[in-house]
């Protein structure tokens, strides 16, 4: 009962915070927003994790890293 | 392979994830600075119970909740970035970044979760005090967050207390200890961190400006520059203390950098500091030409602000491409510095031997084993330098570089005098008819950004071709993949990332003039 209790009021607390908002309201928006064009658009299109997505284990990953590692020539460029 | 890279993919990877982070922080040290300036407001309310203080307080937290909710998350581009663009980098970091980044995302949760909400929606609801220990908590949460990311960034600019695994390729943390007290990550902290404060102190003493101007929420104003003058003072005179600190590890661990933001080329002993100067255009290290069109500078400063003695040699570039000068190592042992031709060298014996070392693993030769990898751990230390031809690789882009590093110690300057008169006029309480101030405060607001950002340009233009200071740099950093890809992204992120700046100016500057309101934020 008691838990129940806290777990009204802290759902109240969020819930009469965010009605009460006025210029949060839009910030709230934005934020909606730029969370969806990172981790929908951006992250899965654009970010996928290179050596995650081309590798399968850390074994595979850490023999790629030293091959890119230790086959250079020199490589500097101005 | 790295040596079919394409340098267009370095560039355009370098261009996005320059763009990506000036942009980040364009957010992030008002919310380091103006959190505490709220805090010290709302604790004025909470001890006086003036209710006028508590008008100002909502005032500025409605200010800091545009910037923040605009801001929040910029920076997790930054580690998308790490992932696709920078793959060989994120995994020869290993698990160095893992312990403070994890820190820094479970404490970012909590704070923005709980203290910041009770900030936003506990007016009325929680008890004063408890409300005033929330923004405390933000103030302080929000600062200790960025210890965490500035303590990953200080190890790139000097790896410490770690260990390579030849057979993982990654670093591994040995003293958790040696990464957060770097003494280059904790100056590159209380450095930054500070500079935050005296961007706040100034936005603040700024938009109060403008109300005095209007002849608009005098009180608000009037009390709002009272606090925030002698917050920005006090964190100008620190931030000079901080830089100092800054300076001399930079002295020590990044000589290449001290170089370039003076425009050195040619070391001396008793070098001055030079406060004002144009480095002559197109200037080459091994060219004849005059370092400098014209420089005033302050004799032997350079000397005793770098190595704390005005006779020190200060090595320019030319010294640290040839080599060949005497220094004290970091366990004060005199040694003769190595020019980067046997940086290179040494470099590629270090690559090589991690060669031979996978190969005797491979054939279970355990006495090649053993002989590539005491070869491999002896020439360690320049392994980065392997992945370079041209010695010249290892000079920074000199000009950007001392102007960045110029105008952010110029405007640092100007800030002190700044928070003085401000300080002075409020005291004297004739701070409304000077408009000439006034106009100029609202003037110095952008004038701390540009300061702010070019602090940034300097630390990290300053280190180039190092991602990880000696030991990996750029070229060997970047991820194979299509330079068209990082071209569109970066494109993206213009786009995005300048939508999300005109809204806050919008957003906050639509605030401003509405002015302080009772009510929710």
């Amino acid at each position: 009962m008691h838990i129940k209790n806290l777990i009204k009021r802290i759902f109240l607390f969020y819930y009469e915070g965010f009605k009460d908002m006025t210029v949060g309201k839009k910030l709230w928006v934005i934020i909606f927003i730029k969370l969806f064009i990172m981790f929908a658009i951006l992250k899965i299109f654009f970010f996928p994790d290179f050596l995650k997505s081309n590798f399968n284990t850390d074994k595979e990953r850490s023999e790629y890293v030293i091959n890119q590692l230790t086959n250079s020539k020199t490589t500097d460029h101005d | 392979m790295i040596e079919n890279l394409d340098p267009g993919l370095v560039d355009w990877s370098r261009a996005q994830f320059a763009l990506t982070a000036l942009y980040h922080w364009l957010f992030v040290p008002l919310t380091l600075g103006i959190t505490f300036i709220i805090a010290f407001m709302e604790t004025i309310y909470v001890k006086t119970g003036d209710p006028e203080w508590k008008k100002i307080t909502k005032f500025w937290m409605t200010l800091f909740g545009i910037n923040f909710a605009i801001g929040v998350a910029t920076g997790i581009i930054l580690e998308f970035e790490f992932g696709t663009n920078w793959s060989n980098y994120s995994w020869f970091v290993g698990d160095i970044f893992g312990a403070p980044l994890a820190i820094e995302g479970i404490m970012a949760f909590f704070l923005e979760s709980t203290f910041i909400a009770v900030m936003f929606f506990g007016w009325n609801k929680v008890s004063k005090k408890f409300h005033l220990l929330s923004t405390w908590l933000v103030a302080f949460g929000s600062n200790l967050s960025a210890l965490w990311i500035l303590v990953a960034n200080g190890w790139m600019q000097s790896p410490v207390g770690m260990h390579f695994n030849p057979e993982t390729a990654r670093n591994e943390m040995l003293n958790f200890w040696d990464v957060l007290l770097s003494p280059i990550a904790i100056n590159k902290f209380l450095h930054t961190i500070t500079s935050g404060y005296v961007l706040a102190a100034i936005f603040v003493i700024g938009v109060s400006a403008w109300f005095l101007l209007k002849g608009r929420e005098q009180l608000l104003a009037k009390r709002s520059i009272v606090i925030s003058s002698v917050f920005g003072l006090l964190s100008c005179l620190f931030l000079i203390y901080t830089g100092d600190g800054s300076a001399y590890q930079v002295a020590q661990k990044q000589p290449m950098k001290l170089a370039a933001m003076e425009g050195l080329y040619q070391g001396s002993e008793g070098a001055g500091l030079v406060v004002l100067g144009i480095p002559t255009p197109g200037k080459q290290f091994d060219d004849q030409k005059d370092d400098y069109l014209f420089k005033f500078e302050i004799p032997k400063l350079l000397s005793f602000l770098g190595y704390g003695d005005v006779n020190a040699f200060v090595p320019g570039v030319k010294d640290l491409i040839s080599g060949g000068y005497e220094y004290n190592n970091t366990n004060g042992i005199k040694e003769t510095a190595l020019s980067a031709e046997q940086k290179i060298e040494k470099g590629k014996i270090s690559i090589n031997a991690l060669k031979n070392y996978k190969h005797a693993k491979e054939n279970n030769d355990s006495e090649k084993l053993k002989e590539s990898l005491d070869l491999f751990n002896e020439n360690f230390k320049y392994f980065g330098y392997g992945f370079l031809n041209d010695p010249k690789s290892i000079i920074p882009n000199v000009p950007l570089t001392f102007y960045s590093f110029h105008i952010m110690v110029s405007l640092g300057f100007y800030f002190i005098l700044f928070f003085s008169l401000s300080l002075l006029f409020i005291y004297k309480d004739d701070i409304e008819p000077r408009k000439w101030f006034l106009r100029l405060a609202i003037l110095t607001i952008p004038l701390a950004y540009i300061a702010s950002l070019s602090g940034w340009i300097v630390a990290e233009v300053g280190r180039q071709p190092w991602t990880i200071q000696d030991l990996l740099p750029t070229v060997a950093a970047v991820s194979q993949i299509d330079a068209s890809a990082v071209q569109i992204t970066f494109f993206l992120f213009t786009i995005i990332f300048t939508a999300l700046l005109i809204a806050e100016i919008r957003i906050m500057t639509k605030q401003i003039h509405i002015g302080p309101k009772e009510g929710g934020h």
